[in-house]
């Protein structure tokens, strides 16, 4: 049996009379890639946030690394990484500071941080860039360094909100080999993406719809449900009978 | 006349010891009524090249010239001609959406009534939020918006700035309609995007990486220029197909592309038998290997690896 790591079950966020995540129900599995798509406003936000432990939910129920999201907010941070397009490194830091700092954050070891940047550094060929300030890297050195910095500290699950936003095509191929990698190495990886052909490498996508899951499954068996020829054209079936407006 | 022409445009930024190029001697020109696209990541000089063309940033040399005014010269005139919708939203976040539109009419000395069919179609849209403040609209209604007002004065040029990114793919289709319409109305649209997929609906293309603009033409015409065989490959495990077709002694590129991976094979005239037997021997499963017709996108990898 696979280990399940995100387990939601009717998980609910009202704000007054606006129901923002509308019981939504599924599972993750260990290592798996789970795509999590969604129209803007259709609720993503807000479940990944109370996935995170920074917003608390109105009803229904939810573990995440085996903690729950009411009553242990605080040890889920502890094990997860989170990584997004706008919010990722300190610009005014330099390379190796950024890894020192949120390792450092995770209550790491100065000796185990010291050994695993080296490493990390020669791996994504950055080690002549280690004095360097993040703001002077390439913004796709920056994505890939941003990557590494949140499963730094090995979380359980990592959470990435459209990660590769205006990100070069090569670039952003790159970026899903260092994802697959993480996979490999049997770290989660819960992914929204605005990139419908990434939507194809994940092993099993959801698609929320006026904050309701209206589908889970493979990228082949969704395409296979809805007669669809690629993943753009279920996206599109699913989300123009979207009621809600943006966010 | 050419709506938008543009010569020999340098720009750069910083201190002599620490300099970025942002563009490096661009050339290009856009015919009237043409909907032009500048396809390019982020960091590529789109949108230094837009605050060039608007007359709000000094390119270091060239010139450039919109709707037969010079950037540098006649850059009141330009202002008065031209419609600009900037990446980042810049309406008045606490005006409503009627005052908003209202506002821009009236610096261009005219009146919604006065131009009301040329953005009545996206307007009526957002109509029923017209006393709602601009700050407080959805990221769909603020485009919208921000279009309209784009537009109110009747601008002969439209200058889009990254209008669809971090939208929505529905969304990000509804947009290209109202753009086609505008087309049809006579308006050349110079458009940036980052995303590939939206080369196919402009008339021609400027593929720009780095401050560099690799290709010039109609999507249908670069896809042409594409003259090596693409190969799309398929087996039960994606990752490892990966590896193995990059370490592949044959091959000239591969990498991921949606449920495939596309290959470009080093002999051009070679045959699958062989990279078939290859898979087989790794014991690929379910392999399939198809003769596909590259997109922009293919195109685009292409021309970096090349550069």
């Amino acid at each position: 049996m696979t280990e399940t790591v995100i387990k939601a079950s009717k998980l609910t966020k009202k704000f007054g009379d606006f129901i923002a995540t509308n019981e939504i129900s599924f599972e993750v599995a260990k290592g798996e890639i789970f795509g999590f798509l969604g129209a803007n406003g259709a609720g993503k936000t807000t479940a990944m946030r109370m996935l995170c432990g920074l917003s608390i939910p109105s009803s229904g129920s939810a573990s995440v690394a085996g903690f729950d999201v009411y009553k242990e907010t605080e040890k889920i941070k502890q094990h997860i990484g989170y990584m997004s397009q706008k919010f990722s490194l300190y610009e005014d830091l330099t390379v190796k500071e950024n890894i020192r700092f949120y390792a450092g954050i995770y209550g790491m070891e100065r000796k185990a941080i010291r050994e695993k940047t080296t490493m990390l550094l020669e791996q994504l060929r950055l080690s002549e860039e280690a004095n360097t300030l993040v703001k002077a890297l390439p913004l796709g050195w920056k994505q890939k360094l941003a990557f590494s910095v949140a499963i730094f500290h090995e979380p359980k699950i990592v959470f990435l909100d459209e990660p590769t936003g205006g990100v070069d095509p090569i670039t952003r191929r790159e970026f899903w080999n260092l994802i697959y990698q993480a996979s490999e190495r049997g770290i989660t990886i819960f992914v929204t993406t605005h990139y419908m052909d990434e939507a194809e490498y994940c092993n099993r996508v959801s698609i929320m719809v006026d904050g309701k899951i209206e589908a889970l499954d493979t990228p082949h068996n969704l395409k296979k449900t809805f007669n669809a020829a690629s993943m753009d054209e279920v996206f599109l079936q699913l989300a123009r009978g979207a009621k809600r407006i943006g966010d | 006349m050419s709506a938008i022409s543009v010569q020999h445009i340098v720009k750069t930024y910083g201190s002599k010891k620490d300099t970025v190029t942002a563009l490096k001697d661009i050339c290009f020109a856009v015919d009237e009524g043409e909907l032009f696209g500048i396809i390019g990541p982020d960091g590529a000089g789109k949108t230094s090249l837009f605050r060039i063309l608007t007359t709000l940033l000094l390119a270091d040399s060239g010139t450039a010239l919109v709707d037969g005014f010079d950037v540098l010269k006649d850059y009141k005139a330009i202002r008065n001609r031209i419609g600009y919708m900037p990446g980042k939203f810049s309406l008045y976040q606490d005006l409503t959406v009627e005052e908003n539109l209202q506002f821009f009419a009236t610096i261009f000395n005219t009146s919604i009534a006065e131009n009301y069919e040329l953005v009545r179609d996206i307007y009526i849209q957002i109509e029923p939020f017209k006393n709602r403040r601009a700050g407080k609209l959805s990221g769909g209604m603020k485009q919208k918006l921000a279009l309209c007002c784009a537009l109110i004065h009747h601008p002969t040029v439209l200058f889009l700035d990254e209008p669809t990114t971090g939208v929505d793919a529905v969304s990000r289709k509804e947009f290209w309609e109202m753009l086609q319409n505008l087309k049809k109305q006579g308006i050349t649209i110079l458009v940036s995007t980052p995303y590939m997929d939206e080369a196919g609906l402009c008339d021609r293309v400027a593929l720009i990486q780095t401050g560099n603009i690799m290709s010039i033409d109609s999507p249908g015409n670069i896809i042409e220029q594409f003259k090596k065989p693409l190969w799309a490959v398929r087996s039960a495990a994606m990752f490892r197909l990966l590896n193995d077709l990059q370490h592949y002694n044959n091959t000239e590129s591969c990498y991921a592309f949606g449920e495939n991976h596309h290959l470009i094979l080093k002999n051009n005239e070679a045959d699958p038998v062989e990279l078939n037997n290859y898979l087989r021997d790794l014991q690929h499963t379910e392999v399939a290997v198809q003769k596909i017709s590259p997109n922009i996108e293919d195109c685009f990898i292409e021309l970096m690896r090349q550069n």
